[in-house]
């Protein structure tokens, strides 16, 4: 049994002195067997210098999660923190020094690692000058919207019965989506109101489902023959609830601005929000609807712009936000049984990976 | 263009009307047709071997047009009208010794010699028809099944009456009729029996052989339309797809019960086929890839992104590589290269770092395995 002699100093805090106290007091109590109780505390106090040592020299090291007390083990759990975030904060300081101390000379700034950065090249992403993919696109069902032969004329419903949220969610949404009016869905089935629809030249149908008094899902079905996406609705705020709002919403058209969707997935689902409202924006309005995809979440903003100078721009929130995330694209009308998914969210492959996303 | 077409294995039609040819080995995608000329109206519903040999590919499109291309020269050699758009796409294509073999989705079957215009024959398979599937063994007999029309095995020598018409399942527990709605069948190799997959997500087998009409074995699978099938090479079994991007693979020897799935697939499944020789199996749908996985560990072999939707698939006999051991385009060479073939193959094994298209597969499939892991 090596006896190594350590300084004390390395464990000058409140709670080791108690232990060291209540050691030497089990020890001092022990009694008669004097040797062994010596020994008993040099083992504890060397199994602990050990330790401190083992830390320093050699593998394998003692982990603070190996320490049985709990109070204890978050302390020097807690210690450890600071210490990294110390030596972390010395080592800005020392970068920041050389970085002056150079002036010019100094190396570029590292671009900190971010997961849209790191995002994995998805091979399904839109080349603007594929032929292939823009004659997919000229033709598809939207063709009839993009080419000015149709307007856009949105049917918004609930799920049965809604209640509270949902209800006026729905009424800000008719005032976001020009052209859009909103019915009350009296327990009848999508698969009968499509073809009404159809015969009185609607071109959307927008049914949003409740859950508990408020919107999670949206199914938004194109209307002659179109795809029908499934949407999760989450974290939407009604006009009530957005601070530093601006006034309600005109009759104008508002601009689109549609953010980052670059794979084909993306694309489809790009032009299936383009295709809800009317070719030409009414600039007078000074109206912009937002879909900003990041991370396959989709967020809706609502804002109304003016310019201060060529320079400068102000907005205000309007109406209502919320964010999206795809659930399924289904190829046809509204036909959840039948119908043939273009692509659907599986979690468990396509989670999978922090870096890869399908918009 | 005709070396290009004479390298693929694996050939897909899709719905622009781009025949795309693949050659798996060379990890290389080729489109063949006129960029000019592309409309929704060629839109490939039907491919199937023009030949036994496999050098001619008749296309079917949604105007009623089959065409033929050549696999030696890269080009589509004739076209032909073989019935109008307003009889509904084609469901099936057969090629039978001369003659071309059409059903459309309206019921009609037809079949066509090279130098008439009008069909020699021509019979009523029902009110609708899904696919129409033409028996490897014999040649003159094929199968047919749609919505509400039950499985139906025609001989073309005796269109009067079909050889074997099944019988639908017995009512239920309720006493209500069960509906039916076939999608695909095939012909099962060494027998004379038939599988087929409903769009009520079940798989039945038919013997006709046997005096019994109605299924000998039913099997289920998922929730969704099953809307492909196929045999592998090695019997007792059989993949499906379903509408959600599921394929399975069912055990055909005892009640049906699923070996396994494979996965990968994000959209539905239109068009699925096993390897003649080999376990594998290709498949391609909506969401614009082609698959290839293995049979024997479900692994994802090659992935291939096809910009456009595919609506069919057929499967070359020949080898398809896998990364293993590179074809030599003069056959004469191989045999004096014979030790730097075994050199070549050597350098084969290691992965590939051709920059065309599918250097992500790699990463994909390597990924895969550690997550299997």
């Amino acid at each position: 049994m090596d006896i190594t002699e350590v300084p004390m100093d390395q464990h000058s805090t409140g709670k080791k002195k108690k232990n060291k106290k209540s050691k030497k007091k089990s020890v001092s109590q022990g009694g008669n067997g004097e040797s062994s109780g010596v020994e008993k505390e040099e083992e504890g106090e060397t199994t602990m210098m050990k330790g401190s040592e083992a830390e320093a020299s050699f593998p394998p090291a003692f982990s603070v999660s190996e320490i049985k007390n709990k109070q204890r083990r978050h302390f020097m759990f807690m210690k450890f923190k600071q210490e990294k975030r110390k030596q972390k904060l010395q080592l800005k300081k020392k970068r920041k020094k050389e970085r002056e101390a150079l002036g010019d000379k100094a190396p570029p700034k590292e671009v900190p690692k971010t997961i849209e950065n790191q995002r994995v090249y998805d091979e399904t992403t839109v080349d603007p000058e594929d032929e292939e993919v823009a004659f997919d696109e000229a033709t598809d069902e939207f063709s009839a919207y993009f080419n000015g032969l149709t307007n856009p004329k949105v049917l918004i419903t609930t799920s049965d019965r809604p209640r509270g949220r949902t209800m006026r969610f729905c009424a800000q949404l008719a005032t976001v989506i020009p052209n859009a009016h909103v019915y009350y869905r009296k327990g009848l089935a999508l698969k009968r109101i499509i073809p009404q629809c159809v015969a009185r030249n609607f071109t959307y149908l927008l049914v949003i489902n409740e859950d508990r008094q408020s919107p999670n899902g949206i199914v938004l079905c194109h209307l002659p023959d179109g795809p029908t996406a499934h949407f999760k609705v989450s974290s939407v705020r009604l006009r009530k609830e957005i601070r530093r709002r601006g006034k309600d919403p005109t009759e104008h058209s508002p601009e689109v601005i549609l953010n980052n969707f670059s794979t084909r997935l993306g694309h489809s689902i790009g032009r299936l929000f383009a295709a809800l409202f009317p070719q030409d924006p009414q600039f007078v309005g000074r109206q912009v609807a937002t879909f900003h995809n990041q991370r396959d979440f989709i967020f809706f903003r609502f804002h109304r712009y003016i310019f201060k100078n060529e320079k400068k721009v102000g907005i205000q929130e309007l109406g209502p936000r919320f964010t999206l995330k795809l659930r399924s694209l289904q190829k046809g009308t509204f036909d959840s049984k039948f119908g043939e998914y273009e692509w659907v969210l599986k979690r468990h492959e396509m989670d999978a990976c922090r870096r890869k996303f399908q918009l | 263009m005709g070396d290009r077409s004479r390298l693929c294995s694996v050939w897909l039609g899709s719905e622009t009307g781009i025949l795309k040819g693949v050659s798996l080995s060379r990890k290389q995608a080729f489109n063949f047709c006129n960029t000019s000329q592309l409309s929704r109206e060629q839109e490939v519903r039907a491919l199937c071997w023009g030949d036994p040999a496999e050098s001619e590919l008749l296309v079917g499109s949604v105007d009623g047009t089959v065409k033929t291309f050549s696999t030696e020269k890269g080009t589509f050699t004739e076209s032909r009208r073989c019935g109008d758009p307003g009889d509904g796409c084609f469901s099936g294509l057969a090629a039978l010794s001369g003659s071309l073999v059409t059903c459309t989705e309206c019921g009609t079957l037809r079949v066509w010699r090279e130098d008439r215009s009008e069909p020699v024959t021509e019979l009523n398979a029902g009110k609708s028809v899904c696919r129409m599937r033409q028996s490897p063994v014999h040649r003159n007999k094929v199968a047919t099944g749609g919505k509400e029309n039950g499985l139906k095995i025609w001989d073309l020598e005796r269109p009067e009456t079909p050889v074997f018409t099944a019988k639908n399942l017995r009512d239920d527990w309720l006493d209500l009729r069960r509906p039916h709605w076939v999608r695909d069948m095939a012909f099962i190799p060494d027998s004379d029996k038939v599988v087929t997959c409903t769009s009520y997500h079940q798989v039945h087998v038919f013997d006709p052989s046997s005096p019994r009409r109605r299924p000998v074995l039913e099997a289920e699978f998922g929730e969704y339309p099953l809307t492909a099938l196929s045999l592998p090479a090695a019997g007792s079994t059989v993949t499906v797809g379903n509408t959600q991007g599921q394929l399975g693979l069912l055990d055909l020897r005892g009640r049906g019960l699923v070996c396994g799935c494979l996965k990968g697939l994000a959209g539905g499944v239109r068009a699925l086929q096993c390897h003649p020789s080999r376990p594998l199996v290709a498949s391609c749908g909506l969401d614009r890839f082609l698959r290839v996985h293995s049979l024997d560990d479900r692994s994802l072999q090659h992935k291939v992104y096809l910009k456009s939707r595919l609506n069919c698939l057929l499967l070359a006999s020949r080898e398809l590589q896998e990364g293993g051991g590179a074809e030599k385009e003069g056959g004469a060479q191989e045999v004096k290269e014979e030790d730097e073939d075994e050199v070549w193959d050597a350098m084969e094994q290691v992965q590939e770092d051709k920059p065309k298209r599918k250097t992500t597969e790699e990463q994909q499939t390597q990924k895969r395995k550690k997550g299997g892991d």
